[in-house]
């Protein structure tokens, strides 16, 4: 069975029709790529599933349990996190009270500690800079404190939207990298990106999405050596 | 020079007032980014509820005041479900504004009908006695000195509770990002009934110390003290519980001196003008970030 199921979602901004029938699955395990251009609707998606926005029809089935009408703040306590598009830190927060805040569901005082520490290890950046108020932080710092935020509910699944956006190259290349060691400890990855290259070189899966609806699915070594993709994505 | 202490002591205190006023409207609007007008008629509800309990009914003063507190709380939840958390999302927060002039005269049309429009008479519920300074020179009244007491206590609790507390800590996200604070995992609706619950409950009590100071009652008591602690917030900077204290005290210390050395018949007139000047010259307060929300 797979750990994120989307069957048939449709999606409504007013009369426009946004998301026109999807479906796709995440398995256990996996990180899945959701690339398309600018409009064709994966921040969308992403805000359907962890219930910012509610589908007109469909269904969101997450652990074997339909999610689509559950509040947005519950769904994070069933172990799904979303590093939302444009990071979205709390900006006149400080580093600490961001992460904290990301612990906001969990009560364990000795488990977020041991997991803050963790998030420090990753990302010693963020352990410098603890004190500081978010909104200071440059780009790819933001990024990952959004990365770091998201990680302190222990998601099974994270749902990133765009982590690339804006950054430098190198700070790209760091945040794939974290990308790669978050799945590679045991979380699963849905990762929306324009970065269609990078996207795929990371990925096990990927979906192509046109205009709300889903062009062409496959591996994702097959993808970066389809012809098609490689003339609408990769810029070859 | 010994008046002008006196002065200032008694324009802390009623800042205080205003203060205390203040933090409902700085912490909705901060909050649910509206502006709740009928915040005033809390506090005459809050009033007129102790008026009801001691005068009317015979009850003990804590009680009383205990009573009024519930009860606020439960009118500024109440209201805030019933009138406003349906047009959260609304086109305009215009929309939001009307309503919440539309509660303000509704509340005070209630009060009008339950108690009519003749004054009452406050008691007050401060029984301990003036202080004297300097050889009597300086006469503090109880009412002075329990209201500034008061508001530190206030101040420091909140503080501590929106720095130390998981539901505090919820208020500042929520304050910053609704969406990102739902990723959270925080219920930003449960956030903002919260928030509309210690706003209201402030007003209970901001109406009990303003009535004990200046003993009259109507059913618009509440209206004028709530526009000048709205001046409060905006002056401290709205969204700004530091603000609100800052902004509260100000204009209560800028009325009394206003009254006492110019004119009591313009201390209003110079109030509103120094919101105007603020608003001229620094729109954002003092305390103010910078404005990302509309009104």
């Amino acid at each position: 069975m797979a750990m994120l199921e989307v069957r048939d979602l449709e999606v409504f901004y007013g009369v426009i029709k946004a998301i026109k029938g999807i479906s796709f699955e995440v398995n256990q395990g996996e990180v899945i790529a959701l690339i398309g251009a600018n409009g064709a609707g994966k921040t969308t998606i992403l805000h359907t599933i962890t219930g910012l926005l509610s589908p007109k029809s469909g269904s969101v089935i997450f652990n074997g349990v339909e999610i689509s009408k559950i509040k947005s703040h519950k769904i994070v306590t069933m172990g799904m996190a979303h590093v939302p598009e444009g990071r979205r830190v709390f900006a006149q927060l400080s580093v600490f009270q961001n992460l904290m805040l990301g612990a906001f569901t969990r009560k364990d005082k000795a488990e977020i500690d041991n997991n803050l520490s963790n998030i420090y290890r990753r990302f010693p950046r963020l352990e410098e800079r603890k004190n500081q108020i978010a909104g200071t932080l440059s780009g790819g710092e933001q990024q990952m404190l959004a990365m770091g935020r998201a990680l302190m509910s222990q998601p099974n699944i994270i749902l990133m939207d765009e982590p690339s956006m804006g950054l430098s190259p190198i700070f790209v290349n760091e945040i794939f990298k974290i990308i790669e060691e978050v799945s590679a400890s045991g979380t699963t990855v849905l990762l929306v990106e324009q970065n269609a290259k990078k996207a795929l070189s990371i990925s096990n899966r990927a979906y192509v999405l046109e205009t709300g609806n889903i062009a062409l699915t496959g591996k994702a070594d097959e993808l970066l050596n389809n012809d098609e993709i490689k003339k609408a994505y990769l810029g070859e | 020079m010994i008046s002008l202490i006196t002065y200032l002591i008694n324009g802390i205190s009623l800042g205080s007032v205003y203060a205390i006023i203040a933090l409902g409207y700085t912490m909705v609007y901060g909050i649910a980014k509206m502006l709740n007008f009928a915040h005033g008629d809390v506090i005459m509800v809050g009033s007129f509820t102790v008026f009801w309990g001691i005068s009317m009914q015979g009850f003990n003063p804590v009680l009383s005041v205990l009573l009024s507190i519930a009860l606020c709380i439960t009118l500024g939840i109440t209201i805030e479900f019933i009138a406003y958390r349906p047009l959260r999302g609304a086109a305009s927060s215009l929309v939001v504004l009307i309503t919440a002039i539309g509660v303000s005269y509704f509340l005070q049309n209630i009060a009008l009908l339950i108690f009519g429009a003749n004054t009452k008479s406050f008691t007050s519920l401060i029984n301990f006695g003036p202080v004297r300074l300097f050889e009597g020179q300086i006469i503090i009244s109880g009412e002075t000195i329990a209201t500034i007491i008061t508001c530190l206590i206030i101040m420091v609790c909140l503080t501590l509770f929106i720095k130390k507390t998981k539901p505090g800590q919820a208020m500042l996200a929520v304050s910053e990002d609704k969406g990102a604070a739902q990723l959270m995992g925080i219920n930003v609706n449960g956030t903002i009934t919260l928030t509309f619950a210690i706003g209201s409950g402030l007003a209970a009590i901001a109406g009990i110390l303003l009535c004990s100071a200046y003993p009259s009652l109507s059913p618009y008591t509440g209206s004028m003290p709530g526009i000048k602690a709205f001046i409060a917030a905006v002056f401290g900077g709205i969204g700004s519980i530091p603000g609100a204290l800052i902004g509260g005290i100000l204009l209560g210390v800028i009325e009394i001196l206003g009254r006492a050395y110019i004119s009591s018949q313009m201390a209003d007139v110079i109030v509103f003008m120094v919101l105007i000047i603020v608003l001229l010259v620094k729109p954002t307060g003092i305390l103010g970030r910078k404005l990302q929300e509309k009104v």
